[in-house]
């Protein structure tokens, strides 16, 4: 346990410290990409990418893993099933805007008709999934970390099948459909044309874009002023040590129903959101896959770290969303220009888009055998419950050596 | 007293699953006994098991399936010959393959913390499964109709409504040899009393000489080796297989061993047959589609009121 006199850098440091070069960079650097996706929209439409609409369910996917940080980075509690939290909060969302939900027979003409409204619709949904978080916890969070892991597994199953099965509200498979938009300036996202001010424009998904853009910047801006606040610590404390932690006045469960509750509201906006651009959500969207891909993003780019969070979330992103596709498409145009019949059969039946799991399941491995901190390693995490350095690099015998014993020992291997 | 006869009914078909589930379930609780991390992807190799049985049958007789197919015609006898190589085959199979996994994925990460082999275990689940769709296809595959369904109540010239097939009676034949010959194993043998040696104390065993790393794989290998045995008989039994199998299976397992008590041996076994038989009784008075959610809903409720399990309390004896 090393001693960080610097729990929160910056802002509360008395001591003017000099500019580190490396921190200057690392401004720049956010600048530049902060820049890039907010001028993104247009660069899309200037050089014909066409990966606007990988982009924003690609966020919204980023800002999950951002909220899944909080209890597996900050708490150092492994959920399994934070899909389900992001199923609630697509279903609150759901059921308020849909006209297909059993409470569009009896919400409009009653008092409260200003719940259909989207942005209500998207607060309830944090505030649902943050209630649901906070439910699950409260009995399961004095468990050891691997039940916990799958308590939360067995939530993560029961919420798709609940859904699935209890079709006079939810619709079953087929799912709700449509949903409530977003709207701005009486003018609704997704729908075009769009009139503001007397002109009539032809959007396309450009508002949902910035809508998770921006969420997803309130997102992080949140995130760091948590990390660095009383309770951000409380949670580094509890991860690192959670008896010392107690035995310094942290309640322990309280910090972790907290991680909990916020980590799983970060997933109902997103879960909103999520709904509106679709205009559809099914049972089988929230599956065990989709956590556990959540889970990779967070693990890959380095728990604990938001940016490093981000580049996981990015890369695991654009291989899924672009870059599967599109390279399966290359190797079958490669193939096909060899014009050999075999060697063409051969390369198109190269599909990365069937090896997803394959994918994902080796990056799990890899990275926990390999660089189990993450690309990114968070600085002030060294000795954390997910990051623990394998010390299994002693012998057998040296280590009867060690003990001073004379017992004679099996060879190993 | 029909109602009465339909619970019966169930209450076969729960005991057979039950017994399918123990041995997967036996598969997670000497893991966990030993090394006290959660094999996520046992429930997979008890899948490439099936898969891999299947192979097995259909490369020595693909024939004789098509004889076989029709349930009233008696079995011929050299299918009994073709089971038993299967079955070897699949428990050596799927043996080597949880020895491979364990040395490949988990041991650089046992001294590390809980959560680290666990993910690791995640990774491995996912790539199995990946394997089995490369194998056998997306869509779930007809096990070979070998085993004919005859119904034992009948020939034995009582009438009723409750049907005990040679089919359940052969999940019985395969299942109880093997869960008696591993207990003797574990109580009699010399490397049994290393295994429970090392379940209670592993720097202790060390220093008394036992090598850990060897008594580990050893766990390993029998648990895949019943993993092989139940992914045979399951696919004989249900006559069916699929990539997916090995996730659902393995839940229920999982929640068979941590409801008998988690490193216990008898408990996996209490747990196994309790859940199987929840199973067919979800399955028989709510609906199918329900079954996971009692399931799953049981596991969590175990967890959260007395994670230790029935039998969870005598941690000193544990694998």
């Amino acid at each position: 346990m090393q001693t960080d006199i610097r729990m929160t850098p910056g802002r509360r440091s008395y001591v003017e410290e000099p500019a580190d070069p490396q921190q200057t960079r690392n401004r720049i650097l956010q600048a530049t990409a902060f820049a890039f996706v907010v001028a993104y929209p247009f660069l899309d439409l200037l050089f014909g990418w066409q990966a606007l609409l990988a982009f924003i369910p690609m966020m919204l996917m980023i800002t999950l893993a951002l909220g899944l940080n909080i209890v597996v980075g900050y708490a150092g509690l492994l959920d399994l099933g934070y899909a389900a939290f992001y199923a609630i909060g697509a279903y609150a969302a759901a059921f308020f805007t849909s006209p297909n939900s059993p409470l569009a027979s009896v919400l409009p003409g009653s008092p409260f008709a200003w719940m259909q409204d989207f942005w209500v619709s998207m607060v309830m949904a944090v505030l649902v999934a943050g209630c649901a978080g906070a439910i699950l916890g409260a009995p399961t969070l004095r468990l050891r970390g691997d039940y916990l892991a799958l308590v939360t597994l067995g939530f993560g199953e029961i919420v798709p099948r609940l859904v699935k099965n209890l079709e006079p509200w939810t619709k079953g498979v087929k799912g709700m459909s449509p949903i409530g938009r977003p709207y701005l300036f009486g003018c609704q996202f997704g729908v075009d044309p769009c009139e503001i001010l007397g002109m009539k424009l032809k959007l396309g998904m450009i508002p949902y874009y910035y809508l998770t853009l921006i969420v997803g910047a309130i997102s992080i801006f949140a995130i760091i002023r948590l990390r660095n606040s009383r309770l951000g610590r409380a949670w580094a404390a509890i991860r690192d040590d959670e008896t010392a932690a107690q035995g310094m006045g942290i309640n322990p469960v309280t910090t972790k129903l907290w991680a909990f509750s916020l980590g799983a509201s970060f997933s109902g906006a997103t879960g909103a959101i999520f709904g509106a651009y679709l205009q559809t959500i099914s049972p089988d969207q929230f599956e065990y896959s989709t956590s556990v891909i959540v889970l990779c993003m967070v693990i890959l780019g380095g728990t604990g770290n938001i940016w490093g969070v981000m580049l996981g979330g990015l890369l695991i992103q654009s291989f899924d969303r672009i870059f599967a596709e599109r390279l399966t498409g290359w190797v079958h145009k490669a193939g096909a220009l060899t014009g050999d019949p075999t060697i063409t059969a051969a390369f198109n039946s190269f599909d990365l888009l069937k090896s997803r799991l394959l994918v994902f399941g080796l990056c799990l491995v890899l990275i926990m055998n390999l660089r189990p901190q993450g690309i990114l390693p968070n600085r002030k995490r060294r000795e954390t419950a997910l990051t623990d350095l394998p010390e299994d690099d002693v012998a057998p015998d040296e280590a009867v050596m060690i003990a001073g014993a004379t017992v004679p020992t099996e060879k190993p291997r | 007293m029909l109602t009465f006869e339909y619970f019966l009914q169930q209450l076969v078909t729960g005991l057979a699953n039950g017994m399918l589930i123990t041995l997967v379930a036996i598969g997670y609780t000497l893991v966990y006994g030993i090394v006290e991390m959660i094999n996520f992807a046992h429930g997979d190799v008890f899948m490439l098991g099936a898969f891999s049985s299947v192979t097995t049958l259909q490369a020595l007789g693909a024939q004789a399936v098509k004889r076989v197919a029709n349930k009233d015609q008696p079995p011929i006898p050299e299918t009994y010959l073709w089971l038993v190589v299967a079955l070897i085959t699949s428990m050596v199979f799927c043996a080597t393959l949880n020895v491979l996994i364990e040395r490949l994925a988990y041991r650089r990460l046992r001294r590390g913390s809980r959560m680290a082999p666990l993910i690791s275990a995640i990774g491995v689940s996912f790539i199995l499964q990946n394997v089995g769709i490369y194998w056998k296809g997306v869509s779930p595959i007809n096990f070979p109709r070998y085993i004919p369904q005859i119904d034992l109540v009948k020939a034995f010239g009582i009438d009723s409504f409750v049907r005990v097939t040679t089919k359940d009676v052969f999940v019985f034949v395969v299942t109880v040899p093997l869960v008696i010959a591993l207990t003797l194993f574990i109580q009699r043998t010399k490397l049994g009393k290393a295994m429970r040696a090392t379940a209670q104390d592993r720097d202790a065993a060390q220093l008394m000489g036992i090598d850990i790393n060897r008594t580990i794989a050893l766990t390993f290998l029998l648990g895949g080796a019943l993993a092989g045995a139940a992914g045979l008989v399951s696919g004989l039994y249900n006559n069916t297989a699929g990539f997916q199998m090995g996730f659902s299976y393995g839940l229920n397992s999982f929640t068979a061993a941590v409801l008998g008590g988690i490193g216990n041996l008898n408990g996996a076994m209490l747990g196994g047959v309790f859940i199987g038989i929840l199973g067919a009784m979800s399955d028989g008075y709510l609906d199918a589609r329900w079954t996971p959610v009692v399931i799953f809903g049981t596991l969590n409720l175990v967890l959260i009121i007395r994670p230790s399990g029935i039998l969870g309390q005598d941690l000193a004896e544990r694998a």
